[in-house]
């Protein structure tokens, strides 16, 4: 008896739990972007990740959207996960500490029989105080295009993001970026979609996640995609570097707390390409570097560059099999192991890329796409949107929020 | 009187059938422990004077001999233990300091024996090495904080230029070299076979603290070179012969006082290695007599960079001891490249026997709270990690990296791979098997050839178990094992312990 209580306390408390584990898991993978950067509704995501149903087993699922909030193109977007409203009301008086709110709201669900008791669900659209911003002093909005400043303000919302999720109980913060959000919790990614009305929004790069976790627990904050800033992570796989990968990142300040394989590998491409300005397009050679024996085959300046980065980045790497799909702002990125133990389809039709755990979910939104692929292991897939559409650019510059998107609650 | 006999440690049986009096026991043994009486056409052997280094029985050719351990045969006492007796027995005779060789044999735990190391099944798939490739270079020295490239998106090449300068790194095949040990404390074959063997394999060795004999300067580009507080053989060079430059602070065997090499030891070779006169002891102080401070190391190893052009790695060795995290930050923030850390059972020539079982801590435990220091204070990277004193198998060496090691470095498992039967005796210059000792009869029984082949086939046996061991736990890389304490489990250690080595107990998951 005494043990089923403790077990039940600990299940209660389940940042805590997830802490102290980590859950290998197996899953479906699949995004879609437009390069021109026109919109599409979050639809074509979901009849995607749907197809590879069999690769889920219910305990989660979820969305990475791009572009759904044009309205508030430049202001901070969080959603956040609220097991009770203490949790709620101990966030909400950090939130108003640091930042004005434009607008909080509950992201609109729908009941499903489907999805069992899902946590409070709310959105907020914020902007850095003055007085909280880091560099104040010589910056006269809170983005002034000064890239110092622009990386301090970054830096603060991590902090920020790091210290709720970690300090306060039963809040969660799963996106917290600009002109996106992330959509997840525990059940199959199309009843997830079907949830929260994914079908409504229109983005224009999306990434979807169905999770296969070896483990019956199942915690809406731990399903996927991960996000942090305006990153997103999907993964498929389990990788074997974990630890090293996880003492690495913490030296330079990153704290694990959810002990799962996407978590870190948010953190490592946060340290990579924000902190430390490595070229998303060297990434790959860091995350999958190629095998020693191929480096030195190449030619004397890229073997050089090649050695440098693999013992500089040696605990950078990625050991053991994974695919992931990566969301950032502007561009969609997808990797595997350097030896393909994961698989990955990816596919071109005109100004739309796919990339996807396998090559039916593509068939099914685009039946004869230009081209389709199966990337070498350690071969990026990245698409990069080449400009945001016109009328959209006006409907940032206005602010007007669209109060058909975004129901006040 | 008649006390000075004490009890001899080992009993040795002669089969008197299998015996024929062929006097190579009289020949092998350096100590007279067998001595042929032609009168009667027999082998005699003095018990007392046996140290148990199984020369004689694994020369016997018909078989004959059998070299046992001896019970003591004083009363029962738990406190009062057969080797206290014989220690006092020993000092009340001489007055001196018990002297011992080799590492710490005492039964303090032996944490490599209660950690396991993991596997993958299902979720994740093991690697075949024999099937896959399987990397464990390993790269020794500072690496860049991060690195800065300028790239040309117009130009029709790659277009992509290194703007940061890496930092000179020792390669290695193989996360393993063998560690210092100075000529006069080993034989010049033994020397030249580890020199040979690093060389052949792509690893290093070191120099020792006894200078660097001409006939290695072939092997210059494997080699580390030390110094040491007696500066023996220390000149530029000597600094700039070696690939890499080893200050030693200490040494995990005798941990805050010197070596001693007795003048007997000294011949004309190495006292010209050494540069010191022929016959005289070489007694090195216990500290750096310009090293007072952490400072004073600081510029010592800036001094050594200047001299070499800044063209090698320095690196600090420290023995183990209670505040080693602290010193190993400082030694990382002096500017060492590398440090190495040899933990209490670590091996030696000579050392005082209170000292080397009674000073200083486990590297296990040493590893593990110094990764975590340099880590919690983001200065990992700026040193490699040398993990030494005792490693005597490739699973100490994957639980060692696993811990947070770059590499190890073996001397006694290299020692026993040419020979050595652990008999404890190197101080007395009488090795049977020709390895710590000068005298010419006894050194030319360790071919350096085969030497060279032995020490190649354990460092190829080895990197093949660890690239088993690694393939099996779903990695292909070494750089994925550093400091990846999720594939360690602690077994029968209590909680303590399982902190301070930052792992989880068997049976616990993820």
């Amino acid at each position: 008896m005494n043990r089923l209580d403790s077990i039940n306390k600990l299940k209660k408390n389940t940042q805590e739990y997830f802490s102290r584990f980590r859950i290998p898991s197996g899953c479906a993978i699949f995004g879609v972007m437009n390069e021109a950067g026109e919109r599409f509704s979050g639809r074509t995501a979901m009849d995607g990740i749907s197809v590879m149903h069999e690769r889920s087993n219910g305990l989660g699922g979820g969305f990475a959207a791009y572009g759904i909030y044009p309205q508030f193109g430049d202001d901070w977007a969080f959603h956040i996960f609220y097991d009770d409203m203490e949790a709620k009301r101990q966030t909400e008086d950090e939130i108003a500490r640091s930042f004005k709110i434009l607008l909080s709201e509950e992201i609109p669900t729908v009941k499903i029989s489907r999805i069992a008791s899902p946590p409070t669900i709310y959105r907020y659209f914020l902007k850095l105080k003055r007085n909280s911003h880091p560099d104040r002093k010589n910056s006269s909005s809170s983005n002034n295009g000064n890239n110092a400043a622009i990386e301090a303000e970054e830096n603060l919302i991590v902090d920020f993001v790091m210290h709720i999720n970690r300090d306060i109980r039963g809040a969660y913060i799963i996106s917290s970026g600009k002109n996106m959000g992330i959509f997840k919790g525990v059940g199959f990614p199309e009843d997830i979609g079907r949830f929260f009305k994914i079908d409504e929004y229109k983005g224009y790069l999306w990434t979807s996640h169905g999770r296969f976790p070896t483990n019956s627990v199942g915690w809406w904050g731990g399903a996927h995609p991960f996000g942090l800033l305006d990153w997103s992570v999907v993964h498929n796989g389990e990788i074997s570097s974990y630890g090293t990968n996880k003492r690495f990142v913490s030296g330079f300040g990153y704290e694990c707390t959810l002990s799962t394989d996407t978590e870190v590998i948010t953190y490592l491409l946060d340290l990579i390409v924000r902190k430390q300005k490595i070229d998303i397009g060297m990434v790959h050679l860091i995350l999958a570097s190629p095998l020693w024996e191929e480096i030195e085959r190449m030619p004397v300046d890229k073997r050089e560059i090649l050695k440098a980065l693999r013992i500089s980045y040696g605990s950078a790497l990625i050991n053991g099999p994974f695919s992931i799909i990566v969301g950032k702002g502007n561009f969609m990125y997808a990797l595997n192991d350097r030896i393909k133990l994961r698989p990955l389809v990816a596919a071109r039709k005109g100004e739309y890329l796919f990339v996807s755990s396998e090559e039916a979910p593509i068939r099914k939104v685009c039946a004869s796409p230009d081209r389709l692929w199966h990337p070498d292991g350690g071969e990026p897939v990245m698409g990069v949107v080449k400009e945001v559409k016109k009328e959209e650019k006006k409907s940032i510059k206005e602010k007007k929020i669209d109060k058909k998107l975004v129901k006040l609650g | 009187m008649a006390l000075e006999l004490g009890q001899s440690e080992f009993e040795i049986e002669r089969d008197k059938n299998k015996c024929i009096s062929c006097e190579v026991c009289v020949r092998q043994c350096s100590n007279d422990v067998h001595e042929y009486d032609s009168d009667q056409d027999t082998i005699y052997s003095d018990n007392i004077k046996c140290v148990g280094c199984h020369r004689c029985e694994s020369l016997c050719p018909t078989g004959a001999l059998k070299i046992k351990n001896r019970e003591a045969q004083f009363q029962t006492n738990y406190n009062w233990t057969p080797s206290h007796l014989k220690n006092i027995y020993k000092q009340a005779d001489s007055g001196g300091v018990l002297l011992t060789g080799m590492g710490c044999d005492k039964p303090y735990t032996v944490y490599w024996d209660h950690i396991l190391f993991n596997a993958s099944q299902v979720t994740n798939p093991s690697i075949d090495p024999l099937r896959e490739p399987m990397e464990i270079k390993t790269f020794i020295g500072r690496k860049p904080d991060s690195l800065e490239f300028e790239i040309n998106k117009g130009s029709k090449d790659t277009g992509v230029k290194l703007k940061t300068k890496i930092p000179t790194q020792l390669e290695l095949s193989t996360p393993i070299m063998f560690s210092a040990m100075s000529y006069g404390s080993i034989s010049f074959n033994t020397c030249r076979s580890l020199a040979a063997a690093a060389s052949e394999f792509g690893t290093y060795y070191n120099t020792g603290e006894g200078g660097l004999h001409k006939d290695l300067y072939q092997y210059a580009k494997n080699t580390i070179v030390q110094v040491a507080s007696g500066r023996y053989g220390v000149d530029v060079d000597y600094l700039n012969k070696g690939s890499a430059i080893e200050i030693k602070i200490g040494q995990g065997a005798k941990p805050g006082i010197g070596g001693h090499l007795p003048g007997e030891k000294v011949t004309k070779d190495i006292s010209n290695t050494r540069m010191i006169p022929e016959g005289t002891d070489a007694i090195s102080p216990a500290p750096h007599h310009d090293i007072y401070s952490i400072e004073d190391l600081a510029q010592l190893i800036y001094a050594l960079k200047e001299a070499t052009n800044w063209s090698k790695p320095v690196g600090v060795k420290v023995s183990a001891v209670h505040n080693i995290a602290p010193i190993a930050s400082g030694i990382v923030r002096a500017g060492a490249d590398f440090v190495t850390i040899d933990g209490l059972r670590g091996g030696t020539g000579a050392a005082p026997q209170t000292i080397r079982d009674n000073v200083g801590i486990p590297i296990e435990l040493a590893i593990a709270s110094v990764d975590e220091r340099l880590r919690e204070e983001g200065i990992r990277h700026k040193s490699s990690i040398i993990a030494a004193g005792s490693i005597r198998s490739s699973a100490d060496v994957i639980k060692a990296i696993a811990l947070g090691a770059d590499a190890v470095y073996i001397g006694t498992a290299a020692l026993i791979a040419m020979g050595c039967h652990l008999c404890q005796k190197c101080y007395t210059g009488k090795c049977n098997w020709g390895i710590a000792t000068q005298d010419p009869y006894l050194t030319k029984r360790l071919n350096p050839e085969i030497g060279t082949r032995r020490l190649l086939n354990l460092l190829r046996g080895w990197s093949l178990e660890i690239k088993e061991m690694l393939g099996g736990a779903g990695i292909n890389a070494v750089e994925s094992l550093k400091g990846n304490r999720e594939h360690l489990r602690g077994i029968g250690l209590n909680d303590r312990e399982l902190a301070i080595l930052g792992i989880k107990h068997a049976g616990e998951a993820w």
